[in-house]
């Protein structure tokens, strides 16, 4: 079978993601994984699969989405809400999957509902939009209650006091609290070549192709009859979708979940955003390395004490630089032909 | 495309700006970590020193709580060392960063068990308090808060917490309010922020303790952290309502605009906050003569004249350069708390972290401190985690907290 370019460079990702894991394991079986590092994959993980997903929009479709954060945040909260309330009920296997799944599709849902009227327009629409969906969704998330008693179940903007037998299951500003530990970083991999397959395999369909042809000529892929608000609609719930589900590891990782600026505000989904920009605009590859070294970084600074903050900013602006400043570019183009011509004698 | 990509490349500049900035806020306190480091890089063997972590946010916006959190952990540990340690064995003490926030804490925990950490005197916010306090419980290692107020943070028989329970300051508050002649048939009002677990969490309680005692409220103003720098909506409706005692459960940045434009509006009800109301006399460019009057519960005041007070102040002004709020003497008492029951358990610090996590949480019920910041008479502790101690109120008078009769 001869492997064409572009399943090989897939290839290449999955064998990365694989290697890194398998690397993991290994230093995880011998005792030489810290538990700090421990900790850091899981978060590690989700950033990938979220930056993944904003890569699709952002790469592919070529639209600025600002809110993967508050699809992240109705993910988060959709799965955590079902796991606390069956959390008694169910065995942890199926309640895990179970929760992945509604989390995914309610973010798929509100992405759908966003890009029905957004979509259709042309420009930067979609942005502002997102920004603003992100901080209703946390908003609203940080003021409801719901609860339920004997009565039934309760829900308000105001905080009440059950009667009885009962539970409150968001609790206002205080969020969801108590959600079962279910991510894992084995799942979390799982998740995120998942996500990678359909990613990837979606750019080189007849549909991604598609898409990319809406966003390098929106006129002339419309003149040559394809519907540009279905195939823009169709990345952007895949896309939403796989955020939502990155949001689920988010919230089955850490027991408590609150609605904040600092998990699901618009800073996240910038911090996002940087990710995919530095890891390269429609690099699927360079999505999944850029978010888990620039999670890793600040966490590796701690070291550094009080400068780290100042020092994670400056690493960001030189990788910028490096990456894509056209002089940076020039002498990296030519040291690769000449290791080329090297090799190639 | 073009457009696109220069909407692209100046967010991220932006981004990037503004990690820059949050960078340069947190250059300042720098003098007081050195210390930190230099004390921590005196590590000897395994076994012959107790290791005690600290976590806190030193950088983003409660930067503020966990630096004098950090700051009075080392006056304490340096004064312990000083007089002999701890059964005869030293104290070292590492600080980490969370950001306030519980993902970052629950890495910052990672780290210091990863140094060898055998006690926690953290998380300083109670969102991470809670996140981490799972990890502890987990591990069997011995955590006591000294700021986290919300419930939860210590539901876990390891946790234990200094300060108040948002919950029994809310009823603290209107106890407090009812038991006072001239306040209890006042018409009240109450301004809270709704963003925040503290303050929904001292609302929720004041509002139904008050309601059980018979007080009056007649308004109920919510706020968010969005939304927190105009509050002429809600004291107009407190005006209109009548309301001559204004409930602000809330922190003191926002309750220094609150009685800015208050005083604007020619409103003048009396004002009564919490614990987090401390530090409003040291907001800059707030004219402090508008708080005179103002009554708020808590621990600790920074004026008090006894010795032990005069003394924490002195250290902690020469190291941190500005007066303590009371969640640095919450973490001082926190460390003092330690010593105590280090003492009378006989814990060394060869014993496994589950080990001492067991002879910690009985002798946490059995000492009584006397001598302490946070409380005007002892402090002990209940299984369930919460500290007794009396509530104290102070008033501001001519510029300074004085103790309330």
């Amino acid at each position: 079978m001869k492997l064409t370019k572009v399943s090989k460079r897939n290839l290449i990702t999955y064998g990365i993601v694989i290697a890194f894991y398998i690397i993991i394991q290994i230093l995880n079986l011998t005792g030489n994984l810290s538990s700090h590092m421990e900790g850091l994959l899981v978060p590690m993980t989700y950033y990938s699969i979220v930056a993944v997903a904003l890569n699709l929009t952002v790469g592919i479709l070529g639209e600025l989405s600002l809110g993967h954060a508050g699809f992240m945040c109705i993910g988060a909260f959709s799965a955590s809400l079902f796991s606390v309330a069956t959390k008694e009920t169910m065995n942890g296997g199926l309640r895990f999957f179970l929760a992945l799944v509604i989390g995914t599709v309610m973010a798929a849902i509100f992405g759908f509902l966003i890009g029905i009227p957004v979509l259709r327009l042309k420009g930067d629409y979609l942005a502002i939009v997102t920004l603003a969906f992100g901080e209703i969704i946390k908003n609203i998330l940080a003021a409801v209650y719901l609860g339920y008693d004997e009565a039934g179940l309760h829900i308000s903007f105001k905080s009440f006091v059950l009667q009885g037998e009962g539970k409150m299951l968001i609790n206002g500003a205080m969020g969801i609290q108590g959600t079962p530990s279910d991510s894992s970083f084995t799942i979390a991999i799982v998740i995120l070549l998942i996500s990678l397959f359909i990613v990837q395999n979606l750019v080189n369909s007849r549909d991604g192709r598609a898409i990319m042809s809406i966003r390098d000529n929106r006129i002339a892929s419309e003149s040559v009859g394809i519907n540009v608000v279905k195939y823009k609609m169709l990345a952007f719930v895949i896309s939403a979708a796989i955020a939502g589900t990155a949001g689920v590891l988010f919230s089955h990782n850490t027991s408590t979940l609150t609605a904040t600026s600092t998990y699901f505000g618009y800073n996240v989904s910038i911090m996002i955003l940087v990710y995919v920009v530095l890891g390269g605009i429609g690099n699927i590859r360079g999505s999944v390395i850029a978010a888990s070294i620039l999670y890793i970084l600040p966490e590796m600074l701690r070291g550094l004490s009080n400068y780290r903050m100042l020092i994670y900013s400056i690493v960001l602006i030189v990788i910028m630089l490096i990456n894509w400043a056209p002089k940076a570019i020039e002498v990296r183009e030519k040291y690769v032909t000449l290791l080329k011509r090297r090799f190639a004698k | 495309m073009k457009k696109f990509g220069k909407v692209v490349s100046m967010l991220t500049a932006s981004a990037m700006l503004m990690g820059t900035l949050a960078g340069c806020g947190n250059s300042a306190d720098t003098s007081s970590t050195e210390t930190a480091e230099t004390e921590t890089t005196e590590a000897s063997a395994e076994g012959t020193t107790f290791k005690i972590g600290g976590i806190g946010p030193t950088t983003g916006a409660a930067a503020i709580y966990g630096s004098d959190v950090r700051d009075a952990i080392q006056i304490a540990v340096d004064e312990i060392n000083e007089a002999g340690g701890i059964n005869g064995y030293q104290i070292e003490y590492k600080f980490e960063d969370d950001e306030h926030n519980a993902e970052k804490s629950v890495n910052a925990y990672n780290t210091l068990k990863d140094w060898g950490m055998q006690m926690l005197v953290g998380c300083v916010t109670s969102a991470p308090s809670i996140a981490v306090s799972e990890k502890t419980h987990e591990d069997n290692m011995f955590m006591l808060t000294p700021s986290g107020t919300a419930v939860n943070c210590v539901q876990y028989d390891n946790a234990f917490r200094v300060c108040f329970s948002d919950p029994n300051q809310g009823a603290a508050s209107a106890e407090y309010i009812a038991s006072d002649e001239t306040l209890k048939s006042a018409n009240i009002a109450i301004i809270y922020d709704s963003s925040i677990e503290y303050s929904t969490g001292i609302h929720d309680s004041f509002t139904s303790k008050a309601t059980e005692l018979g007080l009056n409220i007649v308004t109920d103003q919510a706020f968010t952290a969005d939304s927190n720098t105009d509050f002429t909506v809600q004291l107009q409706s407190a005006k209109d309502a009548g309301a001559d005692l204004v409930f602000l459960p809330i922190y003191y940045q926002e309750a220094s605009l609150i009685l800015t434009q208050a005083n604007t509006m020619g409103y003048a009800p009396t004002f009564f906050g919490c614990d987090g109301m401390d530090g409003i006399l040291e907001v800059e460019n707030f004219d402090t003569s508008l708080a005179e009057g103002l009554m708020l519960l808590t621990p600790f005041s920074a004026t008090a004249t006894d010795d032990l007070t005069v003394n924490f102040v002195t250290k902690f002004q020469e190291l941190a350069g500005h007066v303590p709020n009371q969640f640095g003497a919450d973490a001082y008492d926190a460390v003092y708390a330690i010593k105590a029951v280090c003492e009378a358990q006989n814990i060394t610090p060869d014993m496994s972290v589950s080990d001492i996590c067991e002879a910690m949480k009985t002798g946490m019920t059995e000492i009584e401190l006397d001598n302490v910041l946070t409380s005007p008479s002892t402090l002990s502790w209940e299984a369930s985690g919460e500290p007794n101690k009396e509530p104290r109120a102070v008033v501001i008078t001519n510029g300074e907290y004085v103790l309330a009769e």
